[in-house]
């Protein structure tokens, strides 16, 4: 039973059913003036046509297709940043964005740019009143997340871009957790410079966009062909991003009916979860990321919970505990909002998706019970 | 065949966290030793009963990850029918290779359970001198 959506999502088979031929038939080279070109550059422009529709961007132009996530929020840091030097050489973020915003943000900071990071509160919305003294007019960009991937706060993105734009230059948000999942519209939002990824959308991963609104300047990482307006040189990846384009569509029609569904079963999950003794929410209780669920419980640690319920129960979970970490530090997402590092260690993150049922939760919940209960029993604490 | 990376956690690893042996704390212990600190990752307690210099019976409590867990209870394995003598030459790699390896990383956050087993025979031997003086 997958509930781990934050981490990988699997492609919708519908996308792969739209997007195979151009592995095999329409693989051409966009680039080539040939029929078989040609198709291929029909796909990568019609791709394009459906992420713009997504976001609401004012035009195809403005998507341009990178290669992940990370790479667009490189894209969107560095690039904007060292293309706009001349008007200054600040840089901010809120201290929950991920580690691909954080460490081009570092990068910069080891470039001589001077680099603020803006505190959340306890449930994860941005501080606005230290955001409106922070950014000034010599920050260039500030990056905000749509949403949060590990606590599902989604931000007051209007009202951020409103601050920044009071006084300083360019806003970029990453939505990867969001795009798909919650309304964007780059537009009415007010967002500059927005970051998507093809796989959290159910879309194939090597396929990600960075929207960068009309009239703002980027200056590429990746000099070569020129192809993505100059931004993003290299072959297309067009089987990726034709697959991402589908996805984007689906997850656009089905928004309506899916964010409802999932609400649903989190709501229910949330109910039943926090009868465990000593168990919380971490994160905001309401106006989450639909089905997005994040909890801790005191004296029991995170990757303890998620190999009990893998190799017991058969069920696929994550966590933000130091054990689990490359790193061995707990998750900074949880430290901003105020955790202990104790706290941190017991934390659980479960997001359902497309494949998960009201039905299944009564067996999940009573997994998660029997493991909190068996760990409970080991504890030292 | 080429050495290829260890990915995740041995089988041994995992049949230690799923059924740990000798969970708990030993009432009116001869010894007990507590190593570790909740922020910096995982805590860990073994109390033992020694009788005529030999650990007769040893029992943990973890506050960790998995192989935190599973450490400890290899620990009390090792360490069950031991001389004090021998007990206190048991090593973390000692552990570590009994469970079939570990992953680096874990090597030394969460390998603590001869620590603990040895702060253990230090308080007994401690108590020991108190009784013999």
């Amino acid at each position: 039973m997958y509930l781990d959506h934050t981490s990988a999502v699997p492609v919708d088979e519908r996308v792969v059913g739209f997007a195979s031929r151009y592995l095999i038939h329409d693989f051409g080279n966009p680039s080539s003036l040939h029929s078989v070109g040609l198709e291929a550059k029909r796909g990568l422009e019609d791709a394009r046509g459906k992420v713009k529709e997504l976001i609401n961007a004012e035009s195809p132009a403005t998507i341009i297709f990178t290669g992940s996530a990370t790479e667009s929020n490189n894209l969107a840091i560095r690039g904007t940043a060292l293309r706009n030097k001349k008007a200054g050489t600040k840089v901010v973020s809120s201290a929950i964005e991920h580690i691909s915003v954080l460490n081009p943000m570092k990068e910069l900071q080891k470039r001589g740019y001077t680099y603020d990071v803006v505190p959340v509160s306890a449930e994860g919305f941005v501080d606005i009143d230290v955001l409106a003294e922070t950014v000034t007019r010599d920050t260039v960009v500030t990056s905000i997340n749509y949403a949060n991937d590990e606590i599902g706060t989604i931000e007051r993105i209007r009202e951020i871009s409103r601050i920044v734009h009071e006084n300083g230059q360019y806003l970029h948000v990453n939505a990867t957790a969001a795009a798909g999942r919650i309304p964007v519209d780059v537009q009415k939002d007010g967002i500059d410079l927005l970051t998507l990824s093809s796989n959290d959308m159910y879309g194939p991963r090597g396929a990600a966009a960075l929207y960068v609104r009309e009239g703002v300047k980027v200056q590429t990482l990746l000099p070569g062909g020129g192809q993505e307006r100059g931004l993003r040189s290299g072959t297309e990846n067009i089987f990726a991003i034709a697959g991402m384009g589908e996805a984007a569509a689906i997850a656009g029609q089905e928004m309506a009916s899916e964010g409802p569904r999932l609400r649903k079963i989190a709501d229910a999950y949330l109910r039943e979860i926090l009868t465990i003794e000593d168990a919380h929410l971490t994160g905001p209780p309401a106006g989450r990321l639909p089905g997005h669920l994040s909890f801790r419980f005191d004296r029991i640690e995170g990757e303890s919970i998620l190999l009990n319920l893998d190799t017991a129960f058969g069920i696929q979970v994550t966590t933000g505990s130091a054990c689990s970490s490359r790193t061995l530090e707990p998750s900074h997402v949880l430290l901003a909002i105020g955790l202990k590092h104790e706290e941190a260690h017991g934390s659980m993150i479960m997001m359902p998706g497309r494949s998960n049922t009201l039905e299944e939760i009564p067996y999940v919940v009573d997994a998660v019970r029997k493991t909190v209960e068996r760990l409970r029993l080991i504890t030292a604490m | 065949m080429e050495d290829v990376p260890q990915i995740g956690y041995s089988k041994k690893v995992m049949d230690h966290f799923m059924n740990p042996r000798n969970v708990g704390s030993i009432e009116n212990p001869d010894g007990v030793g507590r190593v570790g600190n909740p922020v910096c990752g995982d805590l860990m307690e073994v109390s033992i009963r020694v009788e005529d210099g030999i650990i007769t019976d040893v029992k943990f409590k973890t506050f960790g990850c998995g192989s935190a867990i599973a450490t400890a209870s290899m620990v009390t394995e090792l360490a069950t029918g031991k001389t004090l003598e021998e007990a206190d030459r048991i090593t973390r790699q000692d552990v570590a290779d009994e469970l079939e390896g570990l992953p680096p990383r874990k090597m030394h956050c969460s390998n603590l359970a001869a620590d603990a087993l040895h702060k253990a025979i230090e308080d007994y031997r401690e108590r020991h001198a108190e009784t013999a003086e």
